[in-house]
């Protein structure tokens, strides 16, 4: 598996979802937001957590226009996967990779904290290691992490088993509880827990592990 | 030329802020206050000839995000 990790002025989870991915056994290039093409061969695009561009506007608005964003976004269009994490699934969403957009905690409070995520599907690469309905303990660290769908958008994400999870006990007022969506052909995953962050028994939880080993499954040709 | 933009989170769409200033009105005494909505002004200093629909283009494409967003264009 090939991975491509962006990095942003204010990225700063990149190097913890570089790792997590060669943990996994991924090889793994770095991806300047100024650069107009993706590498080669690249399977998977990583768009890490961070303040993209300082948030300047809104969260991840001026990093979905970067030149970097519409090679991502070729790359989704053309069936490739990507997977976007905290500031990530809000650089998704900007770019209408993916249904929605973030609003600032209900709470108004920044959150950092580990949550209970309900996997809510496992018909996808990124939960396929997951059984639908476990409750993992994923950490999160967000301002701006509400999800907002107007309701034909929920209705549609649920009727096609693309809320990939929730959270047990809401911490930020999104709708639904929503926690993180997939694209209609599943293959792009916006989530505001990071992953990443519960990926080595040095994070204090290893809960994120499944999605890269679960990934490197999909994505690795046999 | 110039051109002010009104930024707006539409109507059913929590405004968490908004809601924390109206309570802080009520703390401080300020009575019947019913609602506040808090949104942002972008102004924009443009060439002459600039048309309105190149400045609707702007809050399209990058200055509004309509899935959460409504806008207003005054020009001067």
């Amino acid at each position: 598996m090939r991975a491509a990790v962006v990095v942003f002025p204010g990225s700063n989870c990149d190097r913890d979802l570089a790792v997590a991915f060669r943990e996994a056994g991924a090889e793994v290039t770095m991806v300047w937001h100024k650069e107009t093409t993706l590498p080669d061969g690249v399977d998977i695009v990583g768009v890490p957590g961070g303040f993209s561009y300082g948030d300047y506007l809104r969260c991840g608005a001026i990093a979905a226009q970067s030149p970097i964003c519409q090679a991502v976004k070729a790359h989704a269009d053309r069936g490739g996967y990507a997977i976007g994490v905290c500031n990530g699934f809000q650089v998704l969403t900007e770019t209408g990779i993916l249904p929605g957009a973030l609003l600032r905690n209900a709470g108004l409070k920044y959150i950092c904290k580990v949550v209970d995520l309900k996997v809510e599907t496992s018909s996808s690469a990124f939960t396929s290691a997951y059984n639908a309905g476990d409750v993992i303990g994923i950490p999160i660290a967000h301002h701006d992490g509400n999800f907002y769908a107007d309701d034909a958008t929920r209705a549609e994400l649920r009727d096609s088993d693309r809320i990939a999870f929730t959270y047990a006990d809401n911490p930020n007022g999104s709708v639904d509880d929503i926690a993180g969506i997939l694209s209609e052909n599943r293959r792009v995953l916006g989530m505001m827990p990071h992953p990443e962050r519960a990926a080595d028994a040095g994070h204090g939880g290893t809960d994120g592990v499944a999605m890269f080993r679960g990934l490197m499954g999909a994505l690795t040709p046999a | 030329m110039k051109a002010r933009v009104h930024v707006m989170l539409k109507n059913g769409v929590l405004d968490p802020q908004g809601e924390a200033v109206r309570h802080a009105l009520g703390t401080m005494g300020f009575q019947g206050v019913a609602g506040v909505r808090q949104g942002k002004v972008i102004e924009l200093d443009l060439e002459e000839g600039t048309s309105e629909a190149d400045v609707t283009a702007m809050c399209e494409k990058l200055l509004a995000n309509t899935v959460i967003e409504s806008y207003t264009v005054e020009l001067s």
